[in-house]
């Protein structure tokens, strides 16, 4: 049994791509269910006005809330060239 | 005072209403006296599992609207001693319950019985919502499948901030009924393990249900599963109540049966 499963861990099962999905998956959907239902109309304003001077997309701000709603945490990447 | 157990999944179709009716069944078994109350409004069928689908008369709504008395619309069930059903109604929607019918219905049964069962309809809107609102414990019922585990994870979190008990600031008590469970797909890599699923949901065991012919069959007959105590699935059942109600169960069933030698020569089912 030991050689077995020796060799059947290095191929990957349908049921572990399942269970890494899941992961993935619901961690995010634990954090986002924590934050108050403004916040994604508030990244989209932040992200309105950072636009106006520098070329940014969606993905480029995140914004973090901590449990408590006591830390507002605002990353944003901005592009290497600022807009013209 | 009793004690509001909601059985609920969030995704349809993964066994609610047989778990509802061989938990309910199963409690009363055991000599305490329940009710199974069914939430899902406008697609009633925990009474047709239950065998009682030509006894209904009035349901849940006609009582939160006063149109009858709760002893008018319990039916009590022939087989089993101290189980009593409160059908939902056929011909309305959600809307027909009311938080404030909801908590004086409950509010009454709790006067009378030692358990209640709330079978939840499928979803996160209002039925699901107001099922799940009163319960003290929460039975999620889930089968080893990717769509199902993320909906359970989604009702936990409306368990953990939308209930009474958190409103109040404590907890609803939260099992997991994982239900389907196929070892041999398991072992094949083919099914999330129980390990798995607890591992990504983080709830209590309470209990696996194999994946059962005995099933199909007790719904055809209109007879909870429990009752077929030959039945993998049925013993299953009654060792997740044997956990309730605070007993050391192994766990059975998460293994490929081997067949014996006679088996398999001649065939016979195992």
């Amino acid at each position: 049994m030991g050689i077995l499963s020796y060799f059947r861990s290095k191929k990957q099962t349908s049921a572990t791509v399942a269970k890494e999905r899941l992961q993935v998956l619901v961690a995010y959907e634990r954090n986002q269910r924590n934050q108050p239902d403004y916040l994604p109309q508030m990244q989209q304003e932040i992200l309105a006005v950072i636009s106006r001077y520098v070329d940014i997309d969606v993905d480029d701000v995140q914004v973090n809330l901590d449990e408590n709603c006591s830390i507002l945490e605002l990353n944003v990447t901005l592009p290497e060239h600022a807009k013209d | 005072m009793a004690e509001i157990i909601v059985v609920t999944s969030g995704k349809g179709g993964v066994g609610k209403t047989t778990s509802s009716a061989a938990i309910g069944t199963g409690l009363a078994l055991r000599g305490h006296k329940t009710v199974l109350v069914d939430f899902d409004v406008g697609l009633r069928n925990l009474d047709l599992i239950m065998g009682c689908e030509r006894r209904v008369v009035f349901d849940l709504v006609n009582v939160i609207n006063n149109e009858a008395t709760l002893n008018q619309a319990l039916i009590r069930d022939k087989r089993t001693e101290g189980l009593y059903i409160l059908p939902a109604s056929q011909t309305r929607d959600k809307d027909a319950l009311s938080h404030e019918g909801v908590e004086r219905v409950l509010n009454e049964l709790s006067e009378m019985f030692d358990y209640i069962v709330c079978d939840s309809p499928a979803g996160i809107e209002k039925g699901a919502q107001l099922a799940l609102y009163f319960a003290d414990t929460a039975i999620v019922v889930t089968n080893p499948e990717v769509s199902s585990v993320r909906d359970s994870d989604r009702i936990l979190g409306v368990l953990q901030s939308k209930s009474r008990k958190a409103e109040n600031g404590e907890h609803v008590k939260e099992h997991l009924l994982l239900t389907r469970y196929n070892p041999a797909r398991v072992q094949a890599g083919e099914m999330l393990s129980v390990e798995d699923v607890q591992e990504i949901l983080a709830i209590p065991l309470l209990g696996v249900v194999p994946e059962s012919e005995a099933v199909l069959k007790a719904s055809n007959q209109g007879q909870p599963v429990v009752l077929d105590s030959e039945s993998d699935a049925g013993q299953a059942y009654m060792d997740a109540i044997g956990r309730f109600l605070g007993e050391e169960r192994e766990h059975r069933f998460l293994e490929v049966q081997r067949k014996g030698l006679f088996s398999r020569v001649f065939g016979r089912k195992g």
